[in-house]
């Protein structure tokens, strides 16, 4: 049956957050189209972490377990996939758009010619037809922002088998089952897919850290753009952060100015954020930003341009200079609270 | 050693400022300059390091685009490149990343590079996913995320790769495919003997529609077609892209009414006000 896969990622003996999302999506997904949900579980020493799949609502566990199949390896990963695909032809298969989700996922649809669409921000099912009168049923909407964000596109694959999409993490919810599914293990029969050319790159060492800055999880964001002009001023949303019991975040324009790091940029190729409070400051609000945080509770939108577009999805639009605006936040918010 | 940088013209969506709008609050493309794509650069650095380090080495540039796209190999060459390649024919047309790589690795089987390295993925798309297809399809292996090149020994190369939350170091024999992140080195200026060497290097096409007096062979920038490459037709561009859009919509800045106010001490006091009575702070 042609049913619907999701990569599960394997990091420090847990299964990544992407991927439980994903399973979630995946689950309602599978229900309209009437098929099952099957997850792929590649790495070490699963067996628990495959159990706790069917929380999430898989049917099925696909686990490829072995020594060597973990940290991550493009090639043997690749070769256990494809074998999979090959063998229960899924009509559709997901990943997370992680660094591995982003290495593997394309080298899959390369090997298997079907169409892959990164960073879909939304997906859904339903049906196409073609300028040449060609009519398909049940698709996968993969709907994403392109060309910076200033547009939404809506990408379908007609043809080819499986319909690929990844999703980063934290745009779709995790949502756990109220009880877990009854489902089935099916071990990969890992020795005879994998050969001795998959290990040509070698780890030789990993540093790997623990997410340090967690924008993901905060209540209140203080986020800050390019207008903030300098690490000096970007420094005041620290301060405005620390005193609301929030984290800061940025734009893409600011990390790439070097304001902020990497780990804090708010949108779509970076964290996708749901606070209760977001406030902007010195953003001026593209999609690319906006498609981050566009679902906070409330937005407070700082900048010295009225007609910036962030202003128009904020709930109050502060017009002035922005390191006083904050300034007087930090000082009114000291005096008032208790 | 023989490195291809696979390299990207693209408008910079990056700055779609106020000009860059048309009346009806979506974006005019045309208003957007053509860019060398800003991670393709970082690559093109990692490719001339080793080039500086290995004696012999040769760095070209493989880009797929209109005609126009000539000058991203030429800004390759004033940085210190040895020449490139031009893919350019309307059946390249309309292709998506798969088509893309199809192209790309037709020309690098042509090439025949010990290795290849591209940026990790490209503003006006942001898939990533061009450098570990054309990996697959020339069954090459693949480093992606790559922040530095760390040393090449004559037999195995050692990368340097940023992950989300650390760094991973690899090591590889070549042939290999690199991707390399924006984190990574950023790439050097022009060089004035390069651009004094280079600036009358032109595609033969360039050189029929805009002849320069100091053109001569040694500058030509290799053009190639479909015919060029060979492979089956019906990889390329439209029919070869197994993604469809379906539908585009432009962004359009809604009107939504905001709360307005301004930097006043009594505007801002009383929003803080306001949003400790209703619970949003404190």
């Amino acid at each position: 049956m042609n049913n619907l896969f999701v990569y599960c990622e394997v990091e420090n003996g847990k299964v990544a957050d992407v991927s439980l999302e994903l399973l979630t999506k995946g689950r309602s997904l599978a229900q309209q189209l009437g098929c099952q949900l099957e997850a792929v579980l590649v790495g070490y020493q699963l067996d628990s972490l495959a159990q706790s799949l069917f929380e999430y609502g898989a049917d099925v566990v696909h686990v490829a377990d072995d020594k060597r199949l973990y940290p991550y390896l493009t090639l043997p990963h690749t070769a256990i996939v494809n074998a999979l695909i090959k063998q229960e032809q899924p009509q559709i298969a997901l990943m997370g758009a992680t660094t591995i989700g982003r290495d593997l996922g394309p080298r899959v649809s390369s090997a298997l010619h079907s169409g892959l669409t990164a960073d879909c921000t939304s997906l859904e099912i339903g049906d196409h037809a073609d300028t040449k009168g060609n009519e398909y049923k049940n698709l996968l909407y993969q709907i994403r922002p392109a060309f910076g964000g200033n547009i939404i596109a809506t990408i379908v694959n007609p043809e080819c088998r499986p319909q690929m999409a990844t999703v980063r993490e934290g745009v779709m919810k995790k949502e756990a089952l109220p009880a877990p599914k009854k489902g089935i293990i099916k071990k990969a029969d890992v020795a005879k897919i994998l050969n001795d050319t998959d290990f040509v790159v070698k780890i030789i060492d990993r540093q790997i850290e623990e997410r340090k800055i967690d924008i993901k999880n905060a209540g209140i964001i203080v986020s800050g753009g390019y207008g903030m002009g300098s690490k000096e001023n970007f420094a005041l949303l620290h301060e405005l952060a620390a005193v609301l019991g929030g984290e800061v975040g940025a734009s893409r324009a600011a990390v790439d100015a070097g304001l902020a790091e990497h780990e804090r940029q708010v949108g779509q190729t970076g964290v996708t954020v749901r606070p209760k409070l977001y406030i902007a400051c010195g953003i001026s609000g593209q999609i690319q930003h906006t498609a981050g945080m566009d679902q906070s509770a409330m937005v407070i939108a700082i900048n010295n341009d009225p007609n910036a577009p962030i202003n128009q999805l904020a709930d109050y639009a502060i017009t002035g200079d922005v390191c006083e605006v904050v300034n007087k936040l930090i000082k009114y918010y000291k005096k008032n609270s208790k | 050693m023989k490195i291809v940088v696979l390299a990207k013209q693209v408008p910079d969506t990056r700055n779609v400022g106020k000009n860059a709008m048309k009346e009806d609050g979506t974006v005019n493309r045309a208003a957007l300059p053509a860019i060398f794509n800003p991670e393709d650069l970082n690559a093109l650095e990692q490719a001339l390091r080793l080039k500086d380090k290995h004696a012999g080495s040769t760095v070209q540039l493989l880009t797929m685009g209109p005609g126009r796209a000539a000058d991203i190999i030429r800004e390759g060459l004033f940085r210190g490149a040895d020449g490139g390649v031009l893919l350019t024919d309307r059946k390249f047309a309309g292709a998506d990343t798969l088509a893309t790589s199809y192209a790309l690795s037709r020309a690098l089987q042509k090439l025949q590079p010990d290795l290849i390295i591209a940026g990790r993925q490209a503003i006006d798309g942001d898939t990533a996913q061009v450098g570990p297809q054309v990996a697959e399809k020339l069954n090459f292996p693949q480093v992606t995320y790559a922040e530095e090149i760390v040393g090449y020994n004559g037999k195995e190369i050692v990368i340097k790769r940023r992950l989300e939350h650390g760094v991973e170091t690899v090591s590889s024999t070549l042939p290999l495919v690199v991707t390399v992140h924006g984190s990574a080195a950023p790439c050097r200026p022009r060089h004035a003997k390069c651009l004094m060497k280079y600036k009358h290097s032109r595609t033969a096409t360039e050189q029929q529609e805009n002849p320069s007096p100091y053109y001569n062979e040694s500058l030509r920038i290799t053009e190639w077609g479909v015919a060029d490459v060979g492979g089956e037709e019906q990889q390329f561009g439209l029919s070869g892209s197994p993604t469809k859009v379906k539908k585009i919509e432009n962004i359009v800045f809604a009107a939504k009414e905001a709360k307005r106010l301004t930097a006043a001490d009594k505007d801002v006091e009383e929003l803080v006000i306001e949003l400790i009575g209703n619970h949003t702070i404190g």
